[in-house]
């Protein structure tokens, strides 16, 4: 029997096993939001906009480990989505996005809702299709999916002309076979021996472990190698939950915002065992000054983040659960060492440091610090929910103050740096998840920038928690101007152009509430962790506040500021008098 | 240092944009590109030439390796290869350097495919040097036209450098 393309779309999809589909309708994609319309087995979700619609389908990827998937139309609709896209890009994040397109006949000629989102997409996804004949959709779809989900991860466009949709044929399912890719998954055995070898002979070793360790599900091995070799373990901002972060062996976040002893640590080393990382410079600091004295294991399932940024002394091509598998193989049944007696002296050191410099902030009885609200957070869920962050100031404190057991409980734009990307993100793990309690913790700038999926959550009773951590600025940048720009705010003060976020919060049917002393800020969490609905929190938290530690752009990561200069010496002055 | 690299990739339009995009986004410069269907109609052959110090041209070949129509990348200068590239110029001498040209022509194999009353279009066939020289010696002569294909570049057989 022949069927259209909006009908093969939708059998593909099934065969896919995929439930929910993020989306908005226009012109060019009628003929497939029609067979929708009264389809049981895919649940689309209206967004508000189509960039919400490809950070939801992302959330939802990152919860889940499948792959997301955003529906959406041609021209103004394809191009909303490039942020997403790209987003999802930098994370090595699953996506198919189908957006639609204007008649075959009719692309090239500036029609109405033309824009060539192949050619715009291109470099921000790992593949794209323009499906210009139904007979091969089924097959596209089948190696969207499986390019999306296979070697290192990423996000897929399909651009659908509307004639395409509507053409029929037979549906088919063909089994796949691109010759021209052909990721590698095993690492070499003998590589992998050297590096164990190579772990046995090194005293101070780190693990650097990234967002590779949860794409690839290798988070048990991790923890086996860290706990059997005695490493301590720092993991980036896309690592934090690929490795327990209330575990002794566990060193924070390194980098920009990192802990003193995470850097410290890696300055000193004389072995980086880098896993599911790509050396960022966020994470680096000052390439040249980065971990002198380290040899350097990296392992990685993308050859090209291999010797990109740093030399590598033993490079190891594969996916990072199979590796680690092996490695921890070679260690107990080849190595052999005592590991105990090895380690003493560097954890003894790394101790040291971390006394010398924990993680801390001032708290304060009069006004709210932000930090403060992060830890009540993670106190009050006990750690167990799926925490989402904008991207600021909020997702570094979130970074540091929030400690992370589970893996695929952090949803954060790492990579783009995307003002935005957390509320819909976190309506898109709520959907995946609707028994776990989901937070986005946010501030005042960023929640701005998809605030319409307000309306998202409520119709779909998405019950998502929105934390605002508002200090009526764009804080970090507002940061960066006070140590590095001679306190010019230029554009970064929000204040009374910030809105009423109760009021917006509750003309969209959410719950709204605030918080403005310290001691209101545990009842509003309790009570807003109480109600099934959506909820937007206002902290109205101190504006001063910054960032700390941090280590200025271009400098070594050891050379951390943990105060504003002048404010360190004004507390001298203080106590000298 | 300047490498010729070969690809072989699939024939499929699109292709050749996430080629040169992945050197344009990168900031990396084509010096020169030829492409062409294989034996099999569904493969092409490219030859690329760039430069770039090793660490350069190790992420060069990498991100072509990722790239999903990339079937198979070979970097050129590592083996003993045979380069060559076509050139067409069009020369318009003075009256007295005419036979000048012809005997240039014929020196470097060239052949005159094309002649009117006062230009000769000569075909040269060679590696770059070879290229370079006749260019070199012409040109006092009045070159009007220059068209060249790009490299092209085989490995020898059988023999490792």
């Amino acid at each position: 029997m022949k069927i259209s393309g909006a009908e093969i779309f939708i059998e593909s999809l099934k065969k896919e096993g995929v439930k929910h589909i993020f989306g908005y309708p226009g012109g060019v994609v009628l003929n497939i939001f029609d067979r929708l319309y009264d389809n049981k087995d895919i649940q689309l979700i209206l967004t508000r906009h189509e960039q919400g619609a490809v950070h939801a389908a992302d959330g939802y990827a990152r919860s889940t480990g499948k792959p997301g998937v955003a529906l959406v139309t041609s021209g103004p609709g394809a191009t909303n989505t490039v942020t997403g896209i790209a987003n999802a890009s930098m994370d090595s994040i699953p996506l198919v996005v189908f957006s639609g397109q204007v008649p075959t006949m009719l692309i090239g000629n500036d029609a109405f809702q033309e824009a060539d989102i192949v050619g715009i997409s291109r470099p921000c996804t790992k593949y794209n299709y323009l499906a210009k004949d139904v007979r091969d959709l089924s097959r596209i779809v089948r190696e969207a999916f499986y390019i999306a989900m296979s070697g290192r991860p990423g996000p897929v466009l399909i651009d659908l002309p509307k004639d395409v949709t509507a053409s029929k044929t037979e549906f088919t399912w063909p089994e796949i076979k691109i010759r021209s890719y052909n990721p590698t998954y095993e690492g070499n055995k003998w590589m992998i021996t050297q590096a164990a070898h190579l772990i046995a002979k090194s005293k101070k070793v780190v693990i650097l472990a990234g967002g590779g360790v949860i794409l690839s599900g290798g988070s048990k091995e991790l923890k086996e190698l860290a706990e059997y070799t005695d490493i301590p373990v720092t993991m980036t901002l896309m690592g934090l939950g690929g490795f327990p972060g209330t575990h002794e062996l566990s060193l924070g976040m390194p980098g920009m915002h990192g802990t003193y002893y995470a850097n410290k640590a890696i300055q000193e080393s004389d072995l980086l065992i880098a896993i599911g990382m790509r050396f960022d410079d966020r994470v680096t600091g000052k390439i040249d000054a980065f971990a002198p004295h380290a040899k350097i294991i990296h392992i990685d399932i993308d050859p090209t983040s291999i010797r990109k940024n740093v030399r590598v002394d033993i490079p190891i091509v594969g996916d990072v659960k199979r590796v680690l598998t092996v490695l921890n193989k070679v260690l107990k049944e080849e190595v052999k060492e005592q590991w105990n007696e090895v380690r003493k002296a560097w954890l003894k050191q790394i101790d040291a440091w971390r006394k010398e410099r924990p993680l801390t902030y001032t708290y304060s009885n009069e006004v709210i610090k932000p930090q403060f609200v992060v830890e009540k957070i993670h106190e009050l869920t006990k750690g167990d929910a799926i925490i989402a962050t904008e991207v600021g100031q909020n997702q570094m404190w979130t970074a540091q103050f929030y400690k992370f057991d589970k893996p695929r409980t952090l949803l954060t734009s790492g990579g783009l740096g995307t003002m935005g990307y957390g509320f819909p993100a976190a309506i898109g793990a709520q959907l995946a998840h609707p028994n776990k309690l989901v937070i986005d913790i946010a501030g005042d700038g960023s929640i701005q920038m998809n605030i319409q999926e307000l309306a998202t959550a409520v119709i779909n009773k998405l019950p998502v928690k929105v934390a605002i951590l508002n200090n009526r600025y764009l804080g970090m940048v507002r940061q960066w101007q006070e140590l590095f720009f001679s306190e010019r705010y230029s554009h970064t003060k929000l204040d009374e152009s910030v809105p009423d976020f109760v009021k917006i919060a509750e003309a969209y049917g959410a719950v709204g509430l605030r918080a403005t002393k310290p001691g209101e800020v545990e009842p509003v969490l309790k009570e807003a962790f109480k109600t099934k609905r959506t909820v937007f929190m206002d902290f109205v938290v101190d504006w001063k506040e910054k960032v700390f530690p941090m280590v200025p752009p271009g400098a070594p990561i050891d050379q951390m500021l943990f105060e504003k200069p002048e404010e360190k010496a004004e507390k001298k002055l203080k106590a000298v008098k | 240092m300047r490498h010729t690299i070969s690809l072989l990739v699939e024939n499929k339009f699109g292709v050749l944009s996430r080629i040169s995009g992945l050197f344009s986004g990168r900031g990396y410069n084509i010096e020169s590109l030829s492409v062409g269907e294989t034996i099999d109609p569904q493969i092409s052959i490219m030859t690329i030439v760039t430069s770039g110090d090793d660490q350069i041209i190790e992420q060069i070949t990498k991100q072509l390796n990722k790239l999903i129509d990339v079937i198979k990348v070979v970097d050129m200068t590592e083996l003993e290869h045979v380069e060559r590239e076509m050139v067409l110029i069009k020369v318009a001498p003075k009256q007295e350097d005419k036979a000048e040209v012809l005997r240039l022509a014929e020196i470097f194999r060239g052949r005159v495919v094309d002649s009117s009353q006062r230009t000769y279009t000569i075909e040269v066939t060679g590696d770059e040097k070879k290229i370079e020289a006749i260019v070199e010696l012409l040109k006092p002569m009045g070159i009007k036209e220059f068209m060249r294909t790009g490299k092209i570049a085989i490995a020898r057989e059988g023999i490792k450098k």
